[in-house]
């Protein structure tokens, strides 16, 4: 199952390297983000540790829901995704590989996003930037393993665009919330112990929502 | 048997191929022969019945899928890869040794290894439907369903197709042929069936038949309004 997820993801990954389309776009989106809510900001009414994890984890949403957009964009083109059900991998395995590919396409916006951020509002993290990097990973795990689910379930609608934002965005709140807190106490100087309940959310949310989504998956493409 | 909505696509179909075997089907527009084809392929769940491939029910085995290779009406193509790259990636889901010789021979086999490294996007609807045919003979199935897969191929190319389907059924694969081309399907058939509203109407071994009399009973089934 994992060979195959690894064959389903580089091929995505090829697929976008080649494009460059939605990683760019979001990648645009989630700079010009930054910028606007910097301008928009007044230092003397709210201070940056405030307002950054805010802003942050925002343009980490939408720019996230960018990429899951595309990710079955591709199958669905030409019914190449014929060619991956009637294939000898299971369907757990496709949504791995999904999974996998999205999980590299969110993570390439953060780490881009996670700096610019810390740069516009001289956020002095130090020694957290490890934990903030922890952080960020198990919200963008939350995040994918949640949006490839209803980006499949989105693709063959004729809205698509609008209904995988209605499907997913009410799922991510439990990321979002948790991943925003988690870093607002980072970003104030506090101990990272402060932070963990938040974090134990995001575990938890990682771990059930991997497995159910995975086991969902199938029920999604099967006629 | 499948319905879809209060109509039956496919209903009471049941048949046998044996190694060597074609099935040449035939039907207007609407008869159920793709319904029937993504049911084979494993890409449809049966209402009722069951698909088997060398004994396995196709829905429950990944060891049956191994053994179906499908060209549809669609490419199946990734248009940004190259055609080489689309024949491996399928070498690689069925689990080739070697994906990369394996895909050239696929795409020499269907004359169109001299575009290998162009993107499928680029290639014109003849030459992807060649790639086509490569990526889904590319693993030697042992039963192959085609969907009209002679539209958009010019001479060299259907006459590359044929000598493919022969060297496969002689290599002792089934085949299942759906073509609206009588004289095409025919000619590599050993069983043909005409399929009506879900049906098949006719269903006989190729040595039967008389053509000129099934041609002219296809005319009058075609020309019926469902």
């Amino acid at each position: 199952m994992l060979a195959a997820a690894w064959l389903v993801a580089r091929k995505d990954l090829a697929i976008e390297f080649r494009t460059r389309t939605a990683f760019l776009s979001a990648l645009v989106f989630a700079l010009l983000g930054v910028t606007i809510f910097y301008f928009a900001w007044d230092a003397t009414a709210v201070a940056a540790a405030d307002l950054a994890p805010g802003v942050l984890w925002v343009i980490f949403t939408f720019a996230g829901l960018l990429g899951l957009q595309r990710s079955f964009g591709s199958e669905l083109a030409d019914r190449a995704v014929d060619g991956l059900l009637g294939a000898p991998i299971t369907r757990e395995s496709i949504y791995l590989g999904k999974a996998l590919a999205n999980l590299v396409f969110v993570a390439g916006i953060l780490v881009v996003t996670i700096p610019a951020v810390v740069l516009f509002y001289n956020l002095p993290l130090g020694g957290g930037i490890a934990a903030l990097a922890g952080i960020a990973a198990l919200a963008a795990v939350g995040l994918v393993a949640v949006g490839t689910l209803f980006s499949a379930m989105a693709v063959n609608t004729r809205m698509a665009e609008l209904l995988l934002p209605m499907l997913s965005l009410p799922f991510f709140v439990p990321v979002v919330m948790a991943a925003a807190q988690s870093s607002a106490r980072l970003m104030a100087g506090r101990p990272v112990a402060e932070a963990w309940p938040w974090l134990r959310i995001l575990v938890a949310f990682d771990i059930v929502f991997v497995t159910a989504c995975t086991l969902a998956f199938p029920f999604t493409l099967d006629e | 048997m499948r319905t879809f909505g209060g109509r039956r696509a496919v209903d009471s179909v049941s048949f046998t191929l044996h190694a060597g075997d074609c099935l040449a089907l035939f039907g207007p527009n609407g008869a159920g022969k793709t319904t029937l084809l993504r049911m084979l392929a494993g890409l449809l769940a049966p209402g009722q019945g069951t698909v088997r491939v060398n004994g396995i029910p196709i829905k429950e085995g990944a060891a049956a899928r191994a053994q179906v290779g499908l060209v549809s009406h669609a490419s199946m193509l990734y248009g940004v890869l190259t055609a080489r790259e689309n024949v491996e990636f399928a070498a690689r889901l069925y689990g080739l040794p070697d994906p990369r010789d394996a895909s050239m021979r696929a795409l020499q086999l269907m004359r169109v290894e001299d575009r290998a490294d162009a993107p499928a996007r680029t290639l014109s609807r003849g030459l992807q439907q060649r790639v086509s045919i490569a990526r889904a003979m590319v693993h030697s199935p042992k039963l192959l369903l085609c969907d009209e897969p002679y539209t958009g191929l010019d001479d060299a190319g259907s006459a590359a197709l044929t000598a493919a389907l022969t060297a496969l059924r002689e290599g002792g694969a089934a085949l299942l042929l759906v073509t609206h081309n009588l004289t095409e399907g025919l000619a590599l058939a050993t069983q043909a069936a005409i399929m009506r509203r879900g049906r098949f109407v006719r269903h006989e071994a190729r040595d039967l038949l008389d053509v000129r009399a099934y041609q002219s009973q296809y005319r009058e089934l075609a020309a019926m309004h469902d």
